[in-house]
């Protein structure tokens, strides 16, 4: 099969012309008849008890359709449902009622709600619903959580323990008896705000004649949407059909579950009148998840050599109030599995404790448990390498699983599949010029100035999933994915995709595929997605799946499609299958170029079937339903070269390298595009980006205002290359891009900070490393230097 | 107590009723159906909502609509006209200067300004005037690119510059 023309090329994408002209769909801009407007009421303590709600007020309010509380919802709304149930870790799931029962527990936990005539009116109407608070005692930290004596949030999960889950491989003992090194560090996670650009909405429209649900909805599944709004309204999922065709940016956010999206679909069923509900910029921040938040304290065993040998892990994850939807597998599965990275450290056991804070509740942020993992052994690399006195790229390439030992089995007991870490290294390493910038880091040195270059050599684990390892994970779902090929009579295709694009550009990406593979023009080829109507199944997009799972599920369809138009080719042609050769969109006899039939032609005779083999149904469709074999694993390297103001503490980044192994290149324009934006997130991470809870439980960084998204001055150009090493296991060879960026990048920022005021004897600095942050830590450093004169 | 406005958006002339509260983007998204102008947070940092109101850049969600009476408003619903998208619709699309495209309408009708007042910007100068647009998804680096690029664009062809005012933009 020839596929050349289109795979490969930096294809313009053709979502672009409706979002540049104002005419995208998102789902704030649907408006249906009779439509409702929904707002709610929203705690404004971090843990109380509510003694009493008076509505009458707010129910009287003109304008004002229907008031309800947590009362009103019961035995009619089941709880808000954990859809990752992590096993042999006594996982505690505490109910998460859309609107209180009586106990809040985060602020912006849900009240009440008002539905009115239109948005306006339903928010005027909040300020008059009385409700009698009794203030509880407030923790915000998994460290305050975990103390005796800290106040409890939920009866049955006693000291706030979420779950405790375990992971060793190895002889770990045996690796930290032996130790010539040991390494230690506590590193904290910071927690994070996705602040996609697009706040949350849901269009909620019950058809009380046919007794079905239509509801618009910002997700990036709606297919697990549909079930979990099964199971949390008991309306049959058959009834049920979600769309969500342009969606805002989600990095995560946008995969739960939430109590609006099940308060809509009440108030609508009710009232029998759609109902709107959009989020502002204020409830996203106490209301749509958070991530991160993790404390690590780790141990690394190391001979004299360099050669790491045994890694231990503590963890204490920051779960919030209640466990979101895919909240537990986060911190545990998704974290600790990729923790040894690329190295060949066979001793290995993480612990990590799930606690319950007053806090909103994290969930899967862009790379979600996976910049973590990076982080904290690319941060480790670095110690060592300071420890046993090398440079970090000679400590990288003594650890380095080689390049010929793959399929590798990890000590997280994962197989990476391939990889040549040894290479992306080099790569990087060249275009930034390392040994010319460590002389220039010497010379700065002797001027005052401080120069620093930071490396992350990552691997991470994405193509979520084989569906048996989703299963033994304890995720109450598959990660295969379906997809469907149909060609219409006039030759125009149709594809199906269960997987939800919301700027990663698939709409392109898969025409370009099937454009190829068929031999049609791309612009015949249409993209389906983010419709349970139209689409029977899917898992969504998440966890860098969507080409990797989802393209390759559309790959085997398409390849069936030719396989079924071939043998009609073969009949019309009356030749053998065999004889005939299909290319540039017809098949050929072979040796007979005259006889030939386009798949155009193909296409027209299979539906409308009036001369068909025997045997053989009508139409151009098939469908497959594609379960990978393994996850898949992109790596590279990633360098930072920064200089750090002495006086004011400022990082100022220099050069940024990125040269990353997605595999196979559907759409260079596309990749670029998704790893400037991953590193983006990174950089936020490292330099930014801070969620920040006061004693009371108040999230004081709750606005853009107060919570740093960077903005184009704050970013530098990224110089992005790569080397190419195909995925060995699906039929493209595609990895995934998604998260690369943001997974790579945070620790190569503050390596490279560190590395700046190594002079200084500073090891670390936690993130973000505000100006603040660096100048204190240089002036402490500076002045427990003093008293023996040394700079 | 509703005030009567007259706004001519998009070279449509509008007059409608509203609450004196009432945004200007809620007025063009609620009332007159634009809904290509977005809301990203209301409270005028990300940048989503602008629009020109009288040829100036400004956030909508900070503007009242009654502000609004006697001006000319545009959006980027008015960018192309027919087929012909905008110098800087092309170079966004070109150069892939937008991913999920929910800050794109007010990363357009920033760059538009922009580019009004500085016809020749280095990166530095894009970057620092587009600082109060924010992208949570393309890094912003094909955002540089594009603006750069329908710079250099509306240079070479002054003439595409002046966009023409479509009288059938005006929505609803
Ligand atoms: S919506 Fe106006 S600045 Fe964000
Ligand atoms: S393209 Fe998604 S926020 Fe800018």
């Amino acid at each position: 099969m020839s596929v050349t023309r289109l795979f490969g090329a930096s294809v313009k994408r053709r979502e672009d012309p409706r979002l540049i002209t104002g005419r995208g769909a998102y789902t704030d801009d649907i408006k249906l008849p009779g439509m409702l407007h929904m707002a709610v009421l929203r705690s404004p303590y971090g843990h109380a008890r509510i003694k009493a709600i008076d509505t009458a007020k707010a129910k009287a309010h003109p304008g004002v359709r229907a008031v309800y509380t947590g009362a009103d919802l019961l035995g009619r709304m089941n709880p808000i449902p954990c859809a990752w149930l992590i096993p042999d870790s006594d996982l505690k799931v505490p109910a998460y009622h859309a609107l209180a029962k009586d106990t809040v527990r985060f602020t912006g936990d849900g009240v009440a709600m008002v539905i009115a005539d239109d948005p306006a009116t339903a928010r005027d109407a909040l300020d008059l619903i009385d409700v009698d608070y009794e203030p509880l005692p407030v923790v915000t930290s998994q460290e305050q959580a975990a103390a005796t004596g800290a106040p409890q949030l939920h009866d049955d999960a006693p000291g706030n323990l979420a779950f405790h889950w375990k992971f060793a491989h190895g002889d770990v003992d045996a690796a930290f008896r032996d130790a010539e090194v040991v390494v230690k560090h506590r590193f904290v996670q910071q927690r994070l705000v996705p602040n996609a650009m697009e706040p949350r909405s849901a269009v909620a429209s019950w058809n009380p004649g046919a007794e079905e649900l239509l509801i618009y909805n910002t997700t990036q599944n709606p297919h697990i949407a549909r079930f979990l709004t099964a199971v949390t309204t008991s309306i049959p999922e058959n009834k049920i059909r979600y769309i969500a065709r342009d969606v805002g940016g989600g990095f995560g956010s946008k995969i739960p579950f939430y109590p609006g999206d099940a308060l809509a679909v009440f108030a609508s069923k009710d009232l029998g009148l759609p109902v709107k509900w959009t989020e502002d910029r204020r409830e996203n921040y106490v209301a749509t998840i958070h991530g991160r938040d993790q404390i690590t304290e780790v141990e690394m065993a190391a001979k004299r050599d360099g050669t790491m040998t045994g890694l231990r892990v503590k963890a204490l994850s920051n779960m919030g109030a209640y466990l979101s939807t895919a909240a537990p597998g986060v911190p545990t599965w998704l974290f600790a599995l990729i923790v040894p990275g690329c190295y060949t450290i066979q001793n290995y056991a993480c612990d990590v404790f799930g606690y319950f804070t007053n806090t909103t509740p994290t969930d899967a942020y862009r790379g979600a448990g996976r910049p973590e993992a990076a982080f904290l052994i690319e941060r480790m690399a670095d110690l060592l390498a300071a420890e046993v006195k090398m440079d970090p790229v000679e400590i990288r390439r003594k650890n380095f699983i080689p390049a010929d030992a793959f399929p590798y089995t990890t000590a997280g007991t994962l197989s990476y599949d391939s990889g040549n870490y040894q290479a992306a290294l080099d790569k990087a390493l060249a275009m930034v010029d390392y040994a010319g910038l460590r002389q220039k880091q010497a010379e700065l040195r002797q001027q005052g100035r401080y120069l620093g270059i930071g490396l992350s050599t990552y691997v991470e684990v994405c193509g979520l999933a084989p569906s048996a390892a989703a299963g033994a994970m304890g995720f109450q779902g598959g990660l295969w994915e379906p997809a469907t090929v149909r060609v219409l009579a006039t030759g125009k295709v149709v594809v199906l995709t269960g997987t939800n694009p919301h700027g990663q550009g698939e709409e392109t990406t898969f025409a370009q595929m099937v454009g190829d593979m068929l031999g049609v023009p791309v612009e015949d080829v249409d993209v389906v997605h983010g419709d349970t109507g139209a689409i029977p199944m899917g898992w969504g997009t998440y966890g860098s799946r969507t080409t990797a799972v989802g393209g390759t599920a559309i790959y085997k369809a398409t390849v069936k499609v030719i396989e079924k138009a071939k043998k009609l080719a073969a009949h019309l042609l009356e030749a053998s299958p065999d004889d005939l050769e299909f290319e540039q969109g017809s098949f050929r006899v072979k040796g007979s170029p005259g006889k030939a039939k386009t798949i155009q032609e193909i296409a027209l005779m299979a539906n409308v079937a009036w001369n068909m083999p025997e045997g053989m149904e009508p139409g151009l469709e098939e469908s497959t339903f594609h379960d990978p074999t393994n996850f898949t694993f992109p790596f590279g390297t990633h360098i930072c070269v920064v200089e750090v103001d002495a006086d004011t503490g400022e990082v100022k980044i220099e050069r940024y390298i990125a040269v990353d192994d997605v595999g196979v290149v559907i759409n260079p324009m596309i990749v670029d595009g998704q790893v400037h934006g991953g590193v983006a997130q990174g950089i936020g991470q490292a330099l930014y980006e801070h969620a920040i809870y006061d004693e009371g439980g108040n999230l004081i960084t709750g606005s853009m205002m107060d919570y740093t998204v960077p903005n184009a001055t704050q970013i530098p150009t990224i110089e992005t290359a790569r080397t190419e090493t195909p995925c060995p296991h699906n039929l493209t060879g595609v990895k995934g891009v998604g998260e690369t960026g943001t997974i790579a990048s945070t620790q190569a920022v503050v390596n490279a900070v560190v590395d700046a005021l190594s002079p200084l004897g500073i090891s670390d600095i936690e993130m973000p490393l505000t100006p603040e942050r660096v100048w204190r830590a240089m002036r402490a450093a500076q002045a427990s230097a003093a008293p023996t004169g040394q700079p | 107590m509703r005030q009567k406005i007259s706004v001519n958006v998009n070279g449509v002339p509008r007059e409608n009723e509203v609450e004196p509260r009432l945004l200007l983007v809620q007025y063009l998204r609620e009332s007159l159906n634009l809904t290509g102008t977005h809301i990203g947070c209301d409270t005028g940092q990300c940048g989503a909502c602008t629009v020109l109101l009288d040829g100036q850049a400004v956030k909508s969600c900070m503007v009242l609509a009654v502000q609004a009476n006697g001006a000319q408003v545009r959006t980027v619903e008015s960018l192309a006209s027919g087929d012909a998208y905008h110098p800087v619709q092309q170079a966004f699309w070109d150069l892939h200067g937008l991913q999920c495209g929910f800050c794109t309408p007010g990363f357009l009708m920033a760059t538009v300004s922009l580019l009004q007042r500085n016809p020749n910007p280095t990166d530095a100068e894009i970057r620092e005037q587009l600082e109060g647009n924010l992208c949570r998804c393309t890094g912003y680096q094909n955002i540089v690119a594009a603006v750069r690029s329908a710079a250099e664009k509306m240079r070479a062809a002054p003439a595409a510059s002046p966009t023409p005012m479509p009288a059938g933009a005006g929505g609803e």
